[in-house]
């Protein structure tokens, strides 16, 4: 069950957008994220929408997996997008009390809608598509002008790369304590909310206790393997930028132009 | 041969928790190991075996006594970092010990640790994923594998620092019989092929066998120490010590027992079959 979780998974492959720098993918990612809520009007977020679908095609990683990542925020998609239904103001097309379904409403849902699906899905290219490693490694190199302010910037993607690479690992060790505790008789499954989340306790105290374990075993391999923090360290793989992510960076600030022009052309759906 | 490690009057006791003070889980080991040699530490839990394998590399520092690598001795704080680099550690848990979220970057961390540059990373990580037989897994994420084949990604991982000194403490503990095989069968490969000098700490005497030389370790104590043939052939003492011989060993025994003319020892399940062969031709 637990197990499905697809969310910050490397896909190998030999795409172009596999191809690009993680830095790169990084930036246009966060530029990318402020665009799909520059976004006012339905041209605007279609333009910005097609474009991502059209990475997600480029990366030629099966579109299961990424409705499988969609899958464990669909509460939250759907919620907030219900939530939204009841706020706006424009014709009122149904009225219940203080209840009032307004066109601007309707609007704003779908918007919210759109642009948290939107969200998801681009953010699951960088994390399908980006090792792991290169991952943390260019957070690391992107902030690293930071390290004037002294913040501890190898350290903090060192904890990133562990966290990662233990996901799966406590993922799967969740799923055998439930399964040692239901084989003990505990019940998970029925009950009111509060019973099920006392139902838990037994299963998250020795997660907990493993996990402090797993952190020692580990702390001392990285020893013996001569960790030594981030000073002198060199790496296997040296970021560089490449055609790739010329071709992905002007084929952006086209789209991100076109978003800015559609909303001076177009009239605001929501604000 | 050249003396790689050696161990002098080691005693070692655990740091005191709430105030308890806790018994010496090493008591007095005197041991000297080879270079290129395949050295076998067997005893059961809590004999002291793998907190004798965590002095090899440093981890662990002697309360009394000494351990010396290649020359240099583990206190010397200067040289832990020369001396990780000469004796690495695989340990039990394959899950505990990867660090990256793919195979071939986990084996490059050693490397990259050491400041070794890119090219000469890529190299060695091939090299090393080749060694081990993985090389085709080198893209995919740790977490797909066997236990066999995480085990043997670890190993790489410190074959890649090139290592003159391998020490795995219990390694095959927690796989498959498959696993234990896979594993086993790269490990002879290192010794033998390339030279590496192995100590292989463990409680399957069948492992024990495939060793050019067996240490016997019982509360925190040697008391045995010899070839395979020699070690296996004093089933008395083991058996005081509450410690098995291989099964084809122990058949041989009682077959001796019971007044059956069989050689001192057999080691393995074939020399067992041709012994008792002859014996029924007789």
């Amino acid at each position: 069950m637990v197990r499905d979780i697809t969310l910050g998974q490397y896909m190998p492959g030999r795409s172009l957008v596999h191809r690009m720098d993680a830095r790169a993918k990084i930036l246009l990612l966060l530029a990318i994220i402020v665009f799909i809520f520059v976004a006012v009007n339905y041209m605007s977020l279609m333009l910005i929408t097609l474009a991502s679908m059209l990475v997600v095609l480029i990366t030629r990683i099966s579109f299961r997996l990424y409705l499988k990542s969609m899958k464990v925020i669909l509460l939250v998609i759907v919620f907030t997008g219900i939530l939204n239904i009841f706020y706006g103001s424009g014709q009122v097309y149904w009225e219940w009390g203080v209840i009032r379904i307004t066109e601007g409403g309707i609007n704003n849902a779908i918007f919210v809608t759109i642009r948290i699906a939107t969200l998801v899905l681009i953010s699951s290219v960088l994390t399908f598509t980006t090792s792991p490693t290169d991952l943390t490694d260019g957070i690391e190199r992107l902030l690293s002008p930071l390290k004037i302010f002294h913040v501890k910037v190898h350290e903090l993607a060192m904890m990133m790369t562990i966290a990662l690479r233990f996901i799966p690992v406590l993922l799967e060790e969740t799923d055998k304590i439930m399964n040692a505790q239901k084989a003990r008789g505990a019940d998970m499954e029925s009950g009111g909310i509060i019973k099920r989340v006392k139902a838990l306790v037994p299963v998250l105290i020795p997660l907990f206790v493993s996990s402090f374990r797993r952190a020692n075993d580990l702390a001392m391999a990285m020893e013996c393997r001569c960790y030594n923090g981030g000073k002198g360290r060199t790496r296997m793989k040296v970021l560089h930028f490449s055609k790739a992510d010329v071709i992905a960076l002007v084929f952006f600030l086209v789209v991100f132009a076109g978003v800015i022009l559609c909303n001076i052309y177009f009239p605001a759906t929501v604000r | 041969m050249k003396e790689f490690i050696k161990v002098k009057d080691l005693y070692f006791k655990y740091e005191e928790e709430d105030g308890q003070e806790s018994d010496f889980a090493l008591r007095g080991i005197d041991l000297t190991i080879n270079k290129g040699e395949f050295v076998a530490v067997v005893g059961h839990n809590g004999s002291g075996k793998s907190t004798l394998a965590k002095h090899f590399n440093a981890i662990y520092l002697p309360t009394t006594g000494d351990v010396t690598v290649d020359g240099m001795n583990t206190k010397d704080d200067d040289r832990v970092f020369d001396i990780r680099k000469k004796v690495g550690l695989v340990l039990q848990n394959p899950d505990n010990q990867i660090v990256a979220g793919v195979v071939e970057e986990d084996v490059a961390f050693g490397c990259e640790n050491l400041g070794v540059p890119p090219a000469e990373i890529r190299h060695r990580v091939d090299e090393a994923l080749k060694a081990v037989d993985m090389y085709e897994y080198r893209q995919h994420s740790p977490d797909k594998l066997s236990g066999g084949q995480k085990q043997r990604v670890a190993i790489a991982g410190i074959i890649a620092m090139e290592p003159e000194c391998i020490v795995l403490d219990e390694p095959t503990a927690m796989l498959d019989p498959r696993g234990r095989d896979e594993v086993m069968e790269t490990i002879t490969k290192l010794n033998r092929e390339n030279g590496i000098t192995i100590i292989l700490i463990t409680h399957y005497m069948e492992e024990a066998v495939l060793a050019d030389r067996v240490v016997m370790v019982d509360q925190g104590r040697i008391f045995l120490d010899g070839t395979p043939r020699e070690v296996f052939s004093r089933v008395e003492l083991l058996k005081q010590h509450r410690l098995d011989v291989p099964q084809a060993t122990e058949l041989n025994y009682k077959l001796r027992g019971c007044g059956f003319d069989v050689p001192d020892s057999v080691l393995s399940e074939e020399e067992c079959i041709e012994a008792i062969m002859k014996l029924i031709k007789g």
